[in-house]
């Protein structure tokens, strides 16, 4: 077998666009754009970190929730949760970066998570509303990116599509239920639904105009919709599961556009998102507090368990 | 404003100027990884999901469980060390593939059966 020459970069090149352009997957060991690679990276690992990072605003519901059947779901879904960044962690490392250095990165405030989990969880109709208005959202976000062009990024995507159906259903459910309860339930979920309808609105980042870079990441099918279109899709999806709900959403000037076939909505404080960002959040210095005691205290139960693999090894 | 995608999944994340940790060796040594195969269901292969990191192929296996098969997503898991597989490139060109790639004659395709012949 002879070997064949390194092709030049612009022949790689060509293939790799035309891997894209045939809507094919591209697969880790494919050679790939550097800023392409760096743009997953970034991505995938800040999409993890957020699934990790998530496990804290319900996580501290676990404790004291109103009942064991309420307690075994909150607890299989924050394990979800947890299984979502692993899969998406696992995705990262194929592009050629550790796992652990990732972890390093996010507790050294390097790479962010999504700001919508520096809000507190202020009572347990929080918890409802999380899986219906948060994993909502990031349902619209995540079923276009399982046809994303990188095949692990995708297949990550489908399983942890298929999960967070689950998470939706059992937070609407739970909020149905406080609706059918007393005065005061259907308050602490009006009181809720208020909290959260903008920061899960701010889940889709600024508007279009503000993100210049969108359409690189579309022509290299990243991204599937812009910021602006994921947005408008939750918007109309989120009014009707309200009606049926029995909520109002906090927005003065929601309304139905009859010509454009959309709802029309105000703008969330994009000041408010920014500060949450740069780690000014409600939460954010306890999230992070969080994470990195978790990452120290268990510390010594990965050096026992690498101590004992050794063992049995010379054993 | 700073560049933020819808994509972050469970939210908008910042895509510029942010470090990727590309080339940077973790301050402590990372358990080695493992590659991980799930069987669905009795008559089917084992698939490929994914790989996690542990300090032991007995903890491989049990992280596994925990990682790929909460909800009856297997009934057999195989954990490999990344390290012991051996892979092809991925590039299709590969010469590896070449000598499939000109028999057509493998093929039921390939030949020729009038339309009365039944059952073939
Ligand atoms: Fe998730
Ligand atoms: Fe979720």
């Amino acid at each position: 077998m002879t070997l064949t020459e390194t092709p030049p970069d612009r022949e790689l090149e060509a293939g790799f666009e035309a891997t894209i352009a045939r809507n094919d997957r591209i697969e880790p060991r494919d050679w790939m754009p550097e800023g392409y690679r760096r743009t997953l990276v970034r991505q995938i690992a800040q999409h993890a970190h957020s699934e990790i990072i998530g496990m804290q605003p319900e996580g501290s519901w676990i404790t004291r929730a109103p009942s064991l059947r309420r307690k075994a779901i909150l607890l299989a879904k924050v394990q979800d949760e947890a299984g979502h960044g692993l899969y998406l962690y696992s995705a990262a490392e194929t592009l050629g970066v550790s796992r652990l250095e990732l972890t390093e990165l996010l507790i050294a405030g390097k790479q962010k998570y999504s700001s919508i989990f520096n809000y507190p969880t202020l009572s347990y109709a929080d918890v409802g509303t999380i899986g219906w208005l948060v994993d909502g959202a990031a349902i619209c976000n995540q079923v276009p990116l399982c046809r994303t062009s990188y095949g692990p990024y995708g297949r990550a995507m489908i399983r942890v599509c298929k999960e967070e159906s689950f998470h939706q259903r059992q937070g609407y459910e739970l909020l149905a239920t406080m609706m059918r309860g007393t005065d005061e339930q259907r308050a602490m979920v009006q009181e809720s639904v208020d909290r959260f309808w903008w920061p899960a609105l701010m889940m889709f980042g600024p508007p279009d105009d503000a993100s210049p870079n969108t359409a690189q990441s579309m022509a290299w099918g990243i991204k599937r919709h812009t910021n602006d279109e994921l947005r408008q899709k939750f918007v109309d999806m989120s009014v009707p599961q309200a009606e049926a709900l029995g909520v109002t959403l906090p927005d003065p000037e929601l309304r139905w556009n009859e010509e454009r076939g959309h709802h029309d909505f105000g703008q969330p404080d994009w000041e408010e998102f920014m500060e949450g960002v740069k780690g000014n959040g409600p939460c954010n210095a306890q999230r992070m507090a969080h994470r990195r005691r978790a990452h120290e205290d268990g510390a010594w139960v990965r050096e026992a368990a690498t101590a004992y693999a050794r063992k049995q090894v010379s054993a | 404003m700073s560049e933020l995608s819808a994509e972050g999944g469970h939210g908008a994340v910042p895509l510029k100027d942010v470090p990727t940790g590309q080339g940077v060796t973790p301050p402590e040594p990372e358990w080695p990884l493992y590659e991980v195969f799930v069987r669905g269901k009795r008559g089917l292969n084992h698939v490929h999901v994914g790989s996690l990191h542990a300090a032991d192929d007995r903890m491989a296996l049990l992280h596994a469980r925990d990682v790929y098969t909460r909800r009856n997503e297997g009934v057999s898991i195989w954990v490999v060390r990344a390290d012991a597989i051996t892979a092809s490139s991925p590039d299709e060109k590969d010469p590896m593939f070449a000598p499939s790639g000109d028999k057509v004659y493998r093929h039921p395709t390939f030949y020729d059966i009038s339309d009365n012949v039944p059952h073939m």
